[in-house]
């Protein structure tokens, strides 16, 4: 029988991957992948406990999220699109112009 | 209106004071009128009220402030001490009012200077009859003010400026412990008023407990500084910068008397141990003056320090728990001190402000009633009989052999010593042969200079068979000892009631003038520099006590700059502003380091940040 510990540790485990992910990979496009996980893992969570506590609200709040994160990811494509047409790099040690 | 006439004594001064400096400082004679008028109707009103006193004790009050428990009138006190008072201050200030008409005549600021002596007045009024701590307390600064700015009249020359302020500051240094002491008896008796406080005294004189010498002490600081006693004498002599008249009404006849009129109205506040300290004050204070008197060459600071020396006496009269005494003498030589000081103003009105009594001399057929003058207020100070300070000196002199040898021994040295510096400056100023052109040329000052020092001449020659003592002892409980008797008995009274001080006192004062007479019959200059040498270079420097004085001064200053400058540099400067600049840096530097604009790292830090809160939240 597949309990809630196995749903959350499936959650743990992705969003441990995103993190070390947006932490260790060098290239935006894979850092926002990564960030994506992160998105998702929550979302895994949430449907888990939803389901296992019989409340709808979770699940209703992950189709929320799929639709800003749908929108999320077209605007913070758009963008790294763009910023790379402009530095022709899309890695992040190259892009430290926010430094004082 | 018998109530309202005290008020109108002590205000028409103030009156004349503020009219002077607001409207009329533009015209000499009018103000100089307006003055004299203001201490004549004050005088008139003080005779007035001497004719219908009674003997009792009246207050006319109402009441001024009212903050929690401090309850402080407006108040006046009439009971023999302050009648008394108010005769000598109004009556003597009115001739020096009016002396000072003459010896102002060429002076561009007289109307400034007669603004100043109104405001003086109306203080001094003030002062003597105030009823409670706060009101005296309040006229005695203000008469501290106004001695300041006569002081300091002429205030282009640099030295009557530094006088005023040494005047003001030391006094200052007394007032601080008066005011302490005048706080210590408000917490401890809870009143102000005088009558208030001896009252309660006399129901339980052991109120102040182990404080009692204490509280006694602070007050007297305040006379301390006042009447010009050991340690806070220096003031005085300096103060001789000021006009003559100024110094004749307000450092010798009133104000610096205010000490020992104070000290006998809270006569009851002060224990044996105190007493015992403020007669040696006053002793050690007389001494002193006396001594440095002998080798000074300054007229007027001749008879700065033998003002001195007599305040000592008072004090020593107050401190041998005769204050009836010490208030008869301040009465005495309020009226002969006055006398000399006026005489010394026209003598140095005739020699052209010349002060050095080596370069006057033979001044006696050129200024005959003012050397007769001169010459019977002398004889009052030396103590002789008849003259009015035989009387006083020898009750206060009967009062310190009944209570201390020592003292009375020191009093009549102090006695003798008179006898000797007063006749070497009269034989010096008016006797001996002229010392310079000045001398020869000098005329009789005119009559508004003259007259005044005749009528002071008589309270001088006579004040002793008045029964002053008598009247003032009627404020003193314990005075029943002074009866009030004929003339020809009171001139003999001094013999039978104390005829050891009064035959050994006058066996003194006779040697002290012989020995003027034998060292300054005839001199040209002074003969004592020769013959004591060093001993006489240190009496001529005032035994180097202004310069103790200034070195303390300058080297407690030095290591209080010293502790200063170390506070500021290492603590103010270097911790708190360098330091804290320093903690800024640092911290700026360090966390400088975490902005490296890459975005992994803040990610990371964000990931440390959560985790460790996360680590908090569910440590439990």
């Amino acid at each position: 029988m597949i309990g809630l510990e196995d749903y959350l540790t499936v959650s743990a485990i992705l969003f441990s991957i995103g993190v070390v992910g947006v932490v260790m990979r060098r290239n935006l496009f894979i850092i926002l992948m990564s960030l994506e996980l992160i998105l998702n893992a929550a979302n895994l969570a949430m449907v888990a406990f939803s389901r296992f506590s019989n409340n709808i609200d979770g699940q209703m709040m992950v189709f929320f999220i799929i639709t800003v994160a749908a929108a999320e990811v077209a605007v913070g494509l758009a963008l790294l699109v763009a910023l790379y047409r402009r530095r022709q790099t899309a890695y992040t040690e190259d892009l430290t112009n926010m430094k004082l | 209106m018998t109530g309202i006439l005290p008020w109108v004594i002590l205000f028409v001064p103030l009156l004349a004071a503020l009219s002077i400096t607001l409207l009329t400082l533009r015209h000499r004679a009018l103000s100089a009128g307006l003055s004299i008028g203001a201490i004549c109707v004050s005088f008139v009103g003080s005779l007035l009220i001497w004719i219908s006193f009674d003997g009792g004790s009246v207050q006319y009050s109402t009441p001024w402030l009212s903050v929690g428990g401090l309850h402080v009138d407006l108040g006046l006190l009439l009971d023999s001490l302050s009648v008394t008072m108010l005769l000598v201050v109004t009556g003597v200030g009115a001739l020096i009012h009016i002396y000072s008409y003459g010896y102002m005549a060429e002076d561009p600021g007289m109307p400034r200077y007669f603004a100043g002596l109104s405001f003086f007045t109306f203080s001094m009024l003030g002062v003597v009859l105030s009823n409670n701590f706060v009101q005296l307390f309040i006229f005695w600064e203000l008469v501290g003010v106004s001695s300041y700015l006569l002081i300091g009249f002429w205030y282009d020359r640099p030295t009557a400026a530094d006088a005023g302020k040494k005047a003001f500051l030391t006094n200052r240094l007394g007032d601080f412990g008066f005011l302490l002491g005048i706080i210590l008896v408000w917490t401890t008796i809870g009143s102000l008023n005088f009558g208030e406080i001896e009252a309660t005294m006399r129901a339980n004189p052991e109120i102040f407990g182990s404080l009692a010498s204490i509280a006694g002490l602070l007050v007297f600081c305040g006379a301390l500084g006042k009447s010009a006693q050991f340690p806070l004498h220096v003031w005085l002599p300096d103060a001789m910068e000021g006009p003559t008249p100024v110094s004749a009404l307000i450092h010798a006849a009133t104000m610096v008397a205010a000490g020992i009129y104070m000290l006998s109205r809270v006569f009851f506040l002060f224990n044996e141990t105190a007493l015992l300290v403020i007669a040696w004050i006053g002793g050690v204070t007389a001494l002193l003056a006396a001594v440095i008197a002998i080798q000074q060459d300054d007229i007027k600071r001749i008879l700065a320090y033998s003002t001195l020396s007599q305040l000592g006496y008072m004090v020593m009269a107050v401190g041998v728990m005769d204050p009836t005494a010490g208030m008869y003498h301040l009465t005495t030589h309020a009226s002969f001190k006055a006398l000399l000081f006026l005489g010394a103003g026209a003598v140095i009105h005739a020699m052209h402000h010349e002060q050095n009594i080596w370069k006057m001399g033979g001044l006696r057929r050129a200024m005959p009633v003012t050397y007769w003058m001169f010459l019977i207020a002398t004889l009052a100070i030396c103590g002789v009989p008849p003259f009015s300070g035989f009387f006083s000196k020898e009750s206060i002199l009967a009062a310190a052999l009944e209570h201390n040898a020592i003292l009375f021994g020191v009093g009549a040295g102090v006695a003798a010593l008179t006898a000797f510096y007063m006749f070497r400056l009269v034989y010096a100023v008016f006797i001996g042969p002229p010392k310079s052109n000045a001398a020869e040329y000098a005329h009789e000052v005119p009559g508004v200079m003259k007259w005044p020092q005749v009528l002071l001449g008589v309270p001088s020659l006579l004040a002793g068979f008045w029964g002053i003592e008598h009247f003032i002892g009627q404020s003193f409980a314990s005075a029943s000892a002074h009866h009030a008797a004929a003339w020809h008995w009171q001139i003999l009274s001094p013999f039978s009631h104390a005829p050891l001080a009064a035959f050994f006192g006058l066996g003194l004062i006779g040697f002290g003038i012989a020995a003027a007479y034998a060292f300054y019959g005839n001199a040209v200059r002074d003969p004592l520099p020769d013959e004591m040498g060093r001993l006489s270079t240190a009496i001529r420097e005032r035994l180097y006590l202004d310069e103790a004085y200034t070195a303390m001064i300058r080297y407690s200053h030095e290591v209080l700059a010293l502790i200063a400058d170390w506070i500021d540099r290492w603590v103010i400067s270097g911790m708190l502003v360098r330091g804290s600049q320093w903690g800024t840096d640092l911290a700026g530097r360090l966390l400088r380091m975490a902005q490296t604009g890459n975005v992994q790292t803040y990610a990371l830090f964000l990931v440390v940040a959560v985790v460790v809160v996360l680590w908090f939240v569910l440590k439990r």
